[in-house]
Parts: C-alpha cells; sequence; structure tokens
C-alpha cells in the first residue's frame, strides 16, 4: 500500500497545467481504476458469478443468406442437462418505424428484434438462430448440434456495388429507398439516400483551373476490442431481473433488453463492468437479451460469452465503402467546390454510417459550394455498429486523398493548401451549421511548425498528412456527488469509462469543490443509481459529465454554503465558497472560522440531514474536434510492405483535463487507423462465409508494428464548458487513412485509391508502374 | 479423453500404439490445446512426453548438436554454443509466437504439426537436421524434408513418435539464415520462408549450400536446384540471382487469404536473395 501512495503523491507533483487557478484540471493525476487493473481485481463481462448459473451458448447460422422454414429444438431440449431453449418465437415482432435515437446511431426495433434473433430468414453468417441454456458449457455445445434447422440457402450480396446493381440478392424483399422522391416502386438493398451541402456546384467546378476525380473503395474493418460480448442475467419468478455486461451504456442497454423482453424499464437492473475495448461496438446488444429470455424460462441465472470467432463473424463491423470524389481548385489554391459520393455497406440492416460519413466529408474546409450523398445498402454482412467517428474515417480518406493530390499538381505545400481553406469560427460547415470556436487552423499551423514537419525524410521514405473533424456530441447525463460523514466524497456517474472518464470526472468533481483529489471517490452505479445516462459514446463523457459533475458540485456548495448559514446564524448572501470551505464574507467576514467539507459533514444530521449534490441535464454545445495527423513511411518495394517510421497527432481537445488520457486517445485512434490503412480487412468466400475470424489472420497492428506516436494538445477552449472541454476520443480515427495513403503516394509515386494497402496490393502497384 | 505423462520412450510407443491412431502427442501443446478447444482433433489419449528425458535436452554429439523434440523456444535462444553454430535455425525457432508462447512451444511440435508454412522446417531443411523417430518396430531416421507428406500429415506411422533431432557439424566458414514474410511484424504464420545454409573454402567459393522453402506448396520443399545455382560460385549477385529464378521455379502456391499465388511466388525470391545475403555473411566471418 506505501508503494501506492508513493505513486499516488508522486504524480500529484507532476503538474503540468500553466493555469495556476486550476489545481487538478491538466494534472496527470493516477487514474482511480489502475490499481484494479493492474492487479487483475478489475471485473470484466465475464467475470461476474452467481449460484446455479447456467451456461448459454447460440447456434449461428452457417449461410450468408437463407430461408428459415423451421427450427427445430425438441432434440436439444431433452439433453439432460439443458435448462431452457429459444428462437425467434420467444422474442416479439415490431413494426417498421419503431425507431429511437441512441448514441450516435439510431435504433430500429424492427430491425433489433431480427439481429439478435434470425426471423424469417438468416442473414449473415453468424447470424443468431437460436440459443440453449445448459448446466456447462460443454453440454449446450453438445446442445447446438442437436438443433435442426431446415434452411433454404439463397443468392448472397457482401459487396457494396454488387448490392446496389438492379437484379441483386434482396436482403429484405420489400425495401423501398428512403430520401428519394418520388420513392421508388421497386425494392433494392438501398435503404436510404442521404444529400448535405450548399452553393452551386456547377459554378464551383466552372471557377477551377484544376479539378480531380477520384473512386476510391475500402474493405469492411472490425472495432477489433480485446474483451468479447459477455453477460450474466437473472431473472426471477416475479417478472424482476438483472443483468451484469460489458457495454458502453448500460441505460441504453436496459432499454433495448426490456423492448425485447416486453418488460418495463424499472424492473431490468443492469450494472455494467470494466470494459475492455468497444470504440462504438459496445453501443448495441447481442448476448443479453438472450440471457434474459433464457433466464426467464430456466429461472436461473444464465452467463453467455462470445468467442472471438463470434465476435467477429456476429458483432458490429463497420462498412467497407466505395466513394467518388471530385474537387475543383484555382491555381492559387482556393478550392471551388467539392463533390462526394459516397456508398457504404450497411449490414443486413439499414443503419451504416453514412450520413456522419457525408457530413464529415468536408467539414475541415470553409466551402462556397459543397455537395455530399450518401447511399445506405444492405448487403449480407453483420449490421454495422459504431466505430469510432462512425463513417467519418471513410469520407476523410477519399477527400483528403483528393486534396493532397490537388495541392500536389498546384504544387503548393498540403499543410499551406488546405490553410488557404480551412474552415474557422463563421465559416458554413459542409452540412449546414456556422461554425463556433473551432481549432482547425491552430492544428494545421501547430503541425507547419512541428519538428516533424520540419525534418529531412530518409531516402526512400514518403511523408503524408491529412485532417480529420468529428461533431462530438453531449445528451442526457445525471451525477451525483454524495458527502460522507467524514467529509470526503462518493462520486455516482452513470457512464461506463472507457476512455478515464473516472479520472477526469474526478478531477472535475475536486476542482469545482475546492478539495483534495484524493477525498472523492468514483463509482459507475447501476440503472437505480441515477436519472436516465446516455451511453458512452460520441466523445461525449468528459464532455456531458463534466457538466454534470460540475453542476453536482454546485448544488451541493450551495447546500453547503445554506448550512454553514445556518450555522453561523448568517444570510446565505453572505456565505462564499472558496478553496473548499465556507466562508463568510461581507459584515461578517473574519467573525467566523471557515467551515470546511468534514466540519460540515461531521454535523449534518443537525443541521439538516443528508448533504447530496445532483445534476440531470441534456448536455448540450459539444464543441467539435479537428485534427492533423503527419506520418513518415518506409516502403519495401521488393515485398510492398509499408511500414511507419514516424506518426505525429496534433489534436484541439478544448481543455485537456488528464493530458495522459487524452494523448492515449490521440495514439489509440492513430493506432487503429494504422490497422485499417494497411491490413485490416474482413476476407469472404464466395459462399459469403467469413474466412478470417481471428485476429491471426484479421490483422489489427501489434505494438511492434507502430512506432510511438507522438501527440500535440492544442487547446481551443469550448465556451460552452464550465472547464472548455472537447470531445476527443473520436476524433484521432479520422485522419489516418488518407494522412498514410498520403505517405505512401510521396515515397513511391503511387496514388492507391483501395484500402487495406496490404503488402500484395502494394507490390502489384509497384509492379504495374514497372 | 485420457491424458498420460510417459517418463520412457518405450511406454509412450506403447500408449500411442494401443491408442490405435487415436492418440495425439503433447509437448509444448501451442497447436493441440487449439486444435482440442476448437474441436478440429477429439483424441482418446494426449501423450505428454515432456517427462522423457531425450526430449527435453540439448547435448553436444559428433561436433553438432542432438536437440529433444519437446525443448522449448526459449530454452534453444538461451543455448549459445547452438545458436552460434546454427544461428539461422535458432532464429527461425523464434519467430513462432509471442514471447510466452515461445516458453512452450518447441521445434518438435512445430515440424509435426505438418503445417505448410511452420517457420523451423524451411532452417531445419536448409541445416541438413535428420529425425529421430521411437516407434514399435524400434528407431529410426529420416531428413527433415521427408517427415511431412501434406498438409498436417507426416510419415509417423502408428505408435512412432519424434524424439530428437540431429544438427550435424559444419566446416569453417559456414553461416546460415532464416527470413520469412509476414504482413506484420510478429505473432503472425509465413506468407513465404526461406532457409539458406552456405559452406565456402578458403578462397570464398561456395562448397555445399542447402536450401529449404516454406508456405509456397504442400510440404516445405528441399529445393536442390538453387542450391546448385550457388555451389561452385562466389555466391556473387549472379549466383544469388541463378538461385532466386530456381526457387521462383519450385514454388507451387496457393491462392489463399494470406497470400496470392503470384505474391508467394515474387516474395520467396525476394526472401531467398536477402537470406543468402546474410547467410554469406556469417559465413565470411565464421
Amino acid at each position: 500500500m506505501a508503494a501506492v501512495e508513493k505513486i499516488f503523491n508522486d504524480t500529484i507533483t507532476d503538474r503540468e497545467t500553466q493555469d495556476k487557478t486550476l489545481k487538478w484540471v491538466g494534472t496527470r493525476a493516477p487514474r482511480p481504476d489502475g490499481v484494479d487493473k493492474v492487479t487483475g481485481r478489475a471485473k470484466f463481462g465475464a467475470d461476474t458469478y452467481l449460484p446455479n448459473m447456467l451456461y448459454g451458448k447460440v447456434l449461428r447460422s452457417p449461410h450468408a443468406h437463407a430461408r428459415i422454414r423451421s427450427i427445430d429444438m425438441s432434440r436439444a431440449l431433452a439433453l439432460p442437462g439443458v435448462k431452457a431453449g429459444v428462437t425467434r418465437d420467444d422474442f416479439p415482432d415490431y413494426p417498421a418505424g419503431a425507431v429511437q435515437p441512441a448514441g450516435e446511431m439510431v435504433i430500429n426495433y424492427r430491425d433489433m428484434t431480427r439481429n439478435i434473433m434470425a426471423r424469417e430468414k438468416a442473414l449473415y453468417e453468424g447470424h443468431a438462430v437460436a440459443a440453449v441454456a445448459a448446466v456447462n458449457e460443454r453440454v449446450a455445445r453438445q446442445a447446438l448440434s442437436l438443433i435442426e434447422v431446415d434452411y433454404e440457402v439463397l443468392p448472397h450480396v457482401i459487396d457494396v456495388e454488387e448490392a446496389m446493381k438492379p437484379g441483386a440478392p434482396l436482403v429484405r424483399e420489400d425495401l423501398i429507398t428512403e430520401g428519394v422522391e418520388p420513392a421508388p416502386e421497386e425494392p433494392s438493398n438501398i435503404a436510404k439516400r442521404v444529400e448535405f451541402g450548399h452553393g452551386d456546384l456547377d459554378l464551383g467546378f466552372s471557377k477551377a483551373d484544376v479539378i480531380i476525380e477520384r473512386s476510391f473503395k475500402t474493405q469492411p474493418v472490425h472495432q477489433g476490442y480485446i474483451e468479447p460480448h459477455a453477460c450474466l442475467a437473472s431473472f426471477s419468478e416475479d417478472g424482476q431481473a438483472e443483468l451484469w455486461c460489458s457495454t458502453q451504456g448500460h441505460y441504453v442497454a436496459r432499454g433495448h433488453c426490456a423492448k425485447l423482453l416486453q418488460m418495463d424499464v424499472s424492473k431490468l437492473r443492469v450494472t455494467c463492468s470494466e470494459i475492455g475495448g468497444g470504440f462504438g461496438g459496445k453501443t448495441v446488444v447481442y448476448l443479453e437479451p438472450l440471457a434474459l429470455a433464457l433466464s426467464r424460462k430456466a429461472c436461473q441465472p444464465v452467463k453467455m460469452v462470445m468467442t472471438r470467432d463470434e465476435v467477429f463473424r456476429a458483432s458490429g463491423p463497420t462498412s467497407g465503402a466505395s466513394m467518388d470524389v471530385r474537387i475543383g481548385a484555382t491555381k492559387d489554391g482556393r478550392i471551388t467546390a467539392g463533390e462526394a459520393v459516397l456508398k457504404f455497406q450497411a449490414g443486413a440492416f439499414g443503419g451504416s454510417p453514412v450520413p456522419a460519413a457525408a457530413q464529415c466529408a468536408f467539414a475541415p474546409y470553409d466551402l462556397d459550394n459543397v455537395k455530399t450523398i450518401g447511399f445506405d445498402v444492405l448487403c449480407n454482412r453483420p449490421k454495422v455498429a459504431a466505430y469510432r467517428a462512425p463513417g467519418a474515417p471513410l469520407g476523410e480518406y477519399a477527400v483528403e486523398s483528393v486534396v493532397d493530390e490537388l495541392a500536389k499538381t498546384l504544387e503548393i505545400d498540403p499543410l499551406e493548401f488546405r490553410l488557404k481553406n480551412a474552415a474557422k469560427e463563421g465559416s458554413d460547415s459542409s452540412y449546414g451549421p456556422k461554425f463556433g470556436p473551432i481549432g482547425c487552423v491552430e492544428t494545421l499551423e501547430t503541425a507547419q511548425n512541428h519538428d516533424h514537419y520540419l525534418s529531412t525524410l530518409k531516402p526512400g521514405q514518403g511523408r503524408g498528412v491529412a485532417s480529420g473533424y468529428w461533431f462530438n456530441i453531449g445528451g442526457q447525463t445525471s451525477a451525483t456527488l454524495n458527502l460522507c460523514e467524514d467529509g470526503s466524497v462518493a462520486l455516482v456517474v452513470g457512464t461506463p469509462d472507457i476512455g478515464g472518464s473516472r479520472a477526469s470526472l474526478t478531477m472535475m468533481a475536486a476542482e469545482s469543490l475546492g478539495v483534495e483529489l484524493d477525498k472523492v471517490r468514483p463509482l459507475i452505479g447501476d440503472t437505480s443509481a441515477l436519472g436516465y445516462n446516455m451511453l458512452t459514446g460520441g466523445s461525449r463523457v468528459t464532455f456531458a459529465g463534466g457538466i454534470a459533475v460540475h453542476g453536482a458540485a454546485e448544488d451541493m456548495i450551495k447546500q453547503l454554503r445554506e448550512r454553514a448559514a445556518a450555522t453561523w446564524d448568517v444570510p446565505i448572501d453572505d456565505v462564499e465558497w472558496h478553496g473548499g470551505q465556507a466562508v463568510a464574507v461581507n459584515g461578517y467576514k473574519d467573525q467566523e472560522d471557515p467551515m470546511g467539507l468534514l466540519d460540515i459533514a461531521k454535523d449534518m444530521a443537525k443541521s439538516g440531514g443528508p448533504i447530496v449534490g445532483r445534476c440531470s441535464t441534456n448536455a448540450q454545445g459539444a464543441g467539435p474536434s479537428f485534427g492533423c495527423h503527419i506520418v513518415d513511411v518506409d516502403v519495401d518495394k521488393e515485398t510492398g510492405k509499408v511500414s511507419v517510421a514516424r506518426y505525429t497527432v496534433i489534436q484541439d481537445a478544448g481543455k485537456a483535463v488528464h493530458p495522459s488520457y487524452v494523448e492515449g486517445q490521440y495514439q489509440g485512434g492513430a493506432v487503429q487507423g494504422i490497422g485499417w490503412a494497411l491490413n485490416e480487412e474482413y476476407i469472404y468466400d464466395e459462399n459469403g462465409k467469413v474466412e478470417n475470424a481471428g485476429f491471426l489472420d484479421y490483422r489489427v497492428p501489434v505494438c511492434s508494428d507502430v512506432p510511438m506516436i507522438d501527440t500535440v494538445i492544442v487547446e481551443v477552449p469550448n465556451p460552452t464548458h464550465p472547464y472548455g472541454v472537447r470531445g476527443v476520443g473520436e476524433t484521432p480515427l479520422v485522419p489516418p487513412l488518407a494522412a498514410i495513403s498520403n505517405a505512401v503516394e510521396n515515397a513511391l509515386d503511387i496514388r492507391f485509391t483501395e484500402l487495406p494497402m496490404s503488402p500484395p496490393r502494394v507490390l502489384a502497384a509497384i509492379e504495374s508502374v514497372g | 479423453m485420457r491424458y498420460e505423462v510417459p517418463e520412457t520412450k518405450g511406454e509412450a510407443v506403447s500408449l500411442l500404439a494401443m491408442a490405435e491412431g487415436g492418440g495425439r502427442v503433447l509437448a509444448g501443446g501451442t497447436d493441440l490445446l487449439v486444435q482440442l478447444r476448437s474441436g478440429m482433433v477429439k483424441p482418446d489419449v494426449v501423450v505428454d512426453i515432456k517427462k522423457i528425458v531425450e526430449t527435453r535436452e540439448i547435448t553436444a554429439e559428433n561436433g553438432g548438436f542432438r536437440v529433444g523434440a519437446a525443448v522449448t523456444g526459449a530454452e534453444l535462444d538461451e543455448h549459445k554454443a547452438l545458436k552460434k553454430l546454427w544461428p539461422g535455425v535458432v532464429e527461425a525457432v523464434e519467430l513462432i509466437g509471442s514471447t510466452q508462447i515461445q516458453g512452450r512451444a518447441s521445434m518438435g511440435g512445430n515440424l509435426c504439426n505438418a503445417s505448410p508454412a511452420a517457420d523451423t522446417v524451411p532452417a531445419l531443411i536448409a541445416a541438413g537436421a535428420q529425425c529421430h523417430i521411437a516407434g514399435p518396430d524400434g528407431e529410426r531416421t529420416l531428413p527433415v524434408e521427408e517427415f511431412c507428406t501434406g498438409p498436417g500429415v507426416t510419415n509417423l506411422q502408428t505408435g512412432e513418435f519424434l524424439v530428437s533431432f540431429t544438427l550435424p557439424s559444419r566446416p569453417p566458414h559456414s553461416g546460415d539464415a532464416y527470413l520469412r514474410f509476414i504482413p506484420r511484424t510478429e505473432m503472425d504464420i509465413a506468407v513465404v520462408g526461406v532457409g539458406v545454409s552456405l559452406s565456402l573454402d578458403s578462397n570464398g567459393i561456395c562448397v555445399a549450400a542447402r536450401v529449404g522453402l516454406g508456405a509456397v506448396a504442400a510440404t516445405a520443399l528441399l529445393v536442390a536446384e538453387a542450391a546448385d545455382a550457388l555451389i561452385g560460385t562466389s555466391v556473387d549477385e549472379g549466383a544469388i540471382e541463378n538461385m532466386i529464378s530456381a526457387i521462383r521455379s519450385a514454388c507451387r502456391p496457393i491462392d489463399d487469404k494470406r497470400g496470392t499465388i503470384v505474391y508467394r511466388t515474387q516474395v520467396s525470391g525476394v526472401l531467398a536473395g536477402r537470406a543468402c545475403r546474410i547467410a554469406l555473411q556469417r559465413a565470411e566471418q565464421s
């Protein structure tokens, strides 16, 4: 314990902030979850156990597309040790249009009920068809082999362009494209068309001296979180239930499960575990409703844990895309018009992130004439889930590749070219709203002056840059501060901690209260502990949670002042809160000894009872975050292997509450981008089955694949947040695809328009140009 | 499923013979446990050979080494004399898996798993290593290049198991090297692997060479034509180019998720050239 305390004290003195008015915000304080994680004490999704617990397993479709004629569970249910089984018959159907916004995606219950358990058809390889609960995993697996499913195998389609063609196999036979006037008469796989922009494209292109038009294609990728989906459900005979799961939002999971189980939301209590990565992929439910339904039937707790294979075949990937981009510019480097058509794989149900991609694609630029069109296209893959700035990396990849080519054609430095066209406060964004204070120019200028950009490349290396943008969101958030009788404070929040929110929220609570950081202990409450909390996503938690925590602190301070005023028998207006103490002011100045938290806490009972600071809010005004990445690559021209030699992330954080965590977000996004750009892709066989459902052949980078990622935190404060915070978690994944592609172009003088730039593709391109 | 831990070769042979093909040998288990877990294999008996002393020893023998089939990668890496004599073989072993895997995985298991992409096999073929096999009819010896007969299939008969390898002695001015291509830097399976071993005379003329090629055919290959391109030359760039051509001609790869025919054929030549240059440098320095 002494060693831990020493670490705590050493780190506390590591003050980075130059802002003398802040004591905690801006420091690299120790993380509240750190000791539990390094000692193995932390409980992840699969780490909760109950007496009499059963093990649930899912039977998954071996076909990419098949009508389910019948499911016979009788032999499986007759196997000794099997306690329950569920199929499509155990879940309600919902009509089309039963939609609800959730985080950065829209939830459609018609689709969700079909995604968690196939109904009319199995729509992708790995689609859940039935589930069983048994006394152990071995029996459960054996039971799966006894389930008889009669499939009528149908033609399938994976590729987005193929899926859009007339005559393509229809994933949903009655799907009429939304967003097209007049509505098409024939069904197709195109779920939706969206369009954003302003100005006059023809006029814009007529003013251009150079117009570059390119088509891009990317393969679908998975978020690659290390922890597989896992949960434990316990339904009691009176219809009340408990659920423990690894999720990005236990309130959101509660709502989905209650809807799918047709129960009151209040009767389901959900507790989130520590989470081994989510990146958007744990904003939806897969196993949870199945475990609950099995537990309800068996009247015993049911635990379910996905294998890695199941994670790849059945859980939230993101889209592969085909994209066409056209941009025109004048000789002096002013962009006159930009147009993009983006076609995204949605998977088996509509809801790809193509709208966000279309909105973000040109966001770093102040343009008079811009238009982006997006198509959301069904195919026989798992339904996509959010993935870190959903869609934005793809749209930005295409646009930032063409921007790079324009700069090269015009012989203008790529950062200079971006600065000539950069969005700034007051610019009309490419998708509608006018920008408030933003840090786009600041990140570009920081990049221009960074040692990395000024350094000389080694022979054979290439350098690329790219900008990136993400909106960030706020949303419904609740927080409570409970004053303990010894003057310490328990902070309860309702957002799972994925990227360090316990640390940042505690720091803001201590800052706002004016108390020592180690007097505030954070806990993530279950769904019965607080009012509603939207999920951890959209880079919202440090922003929206910060507002809630600050609000709760202000609520508590008001009560503390009231107690002090009552104790001193002075008017409330003559008591102020300074440095963690109630101080008498005005006519009572120096007449009373200041009262700290302990002084007030020990007499709480006498002065009016427990003191609880609360805030529930729907936080608005999340400041968007811009980033600029610089990357150097080496290319082995004989094998086509691209290695990242140096990488720098520059991004606006508004205010970095905990700089180490912010840097970690920057680095993590860059690493995921390196994987996406160079090696990650789903590989399908001719039957639409995934050939690489594991980390051996689905190649996320390993540590030795990446250099130490350098970071620069730019701080252009967000005026709507008490400490100036902007979300930082997602923007880091937006620029890497283009930055790396631009670097490869710089090294080889070959423009790649397809991802991943895997060694066989790169070598083939090198050999094709001789 | 039974788990048996015999302490002699004879007991192990009896257990495997009695299982009549339903037995699996366990050394490090880094392949077998994965196969058991995924349901790929369902043996009646698992025979752990690690308590049989000969499978766990490295002993000097006739200027070379006898290496037990269950000696781990980490142990090979720490054996300075072996590493000095056959650096290419040891660097091939070290490429298997991660640091944690290295504490369990063995050269014997890597060979017996009979993957065409096994890293140690081309290096062992280049080294001229021999396999010592125990069985119901006594012991026999087989060159490594004859051990695997197809993907996942070996020359071992019912009741037989691999006990140890012999890595031969070598004349002065000899060197070996192994290179593989993977899209990552580690934790991956070879798209192509090439082992080269060569010996020079005092004038720098190549007097002996062996080249092993992995992941481009159903089994790892000994490519005699590639070696012939080097023998009698000073291993100049012209000779290396001829060796590369011979390597590419020997490739019989498949298109799969890890690489295309064209890519594997092209890169096998590139790696053969690079491995040859490293082996040459080592030979010149030894």
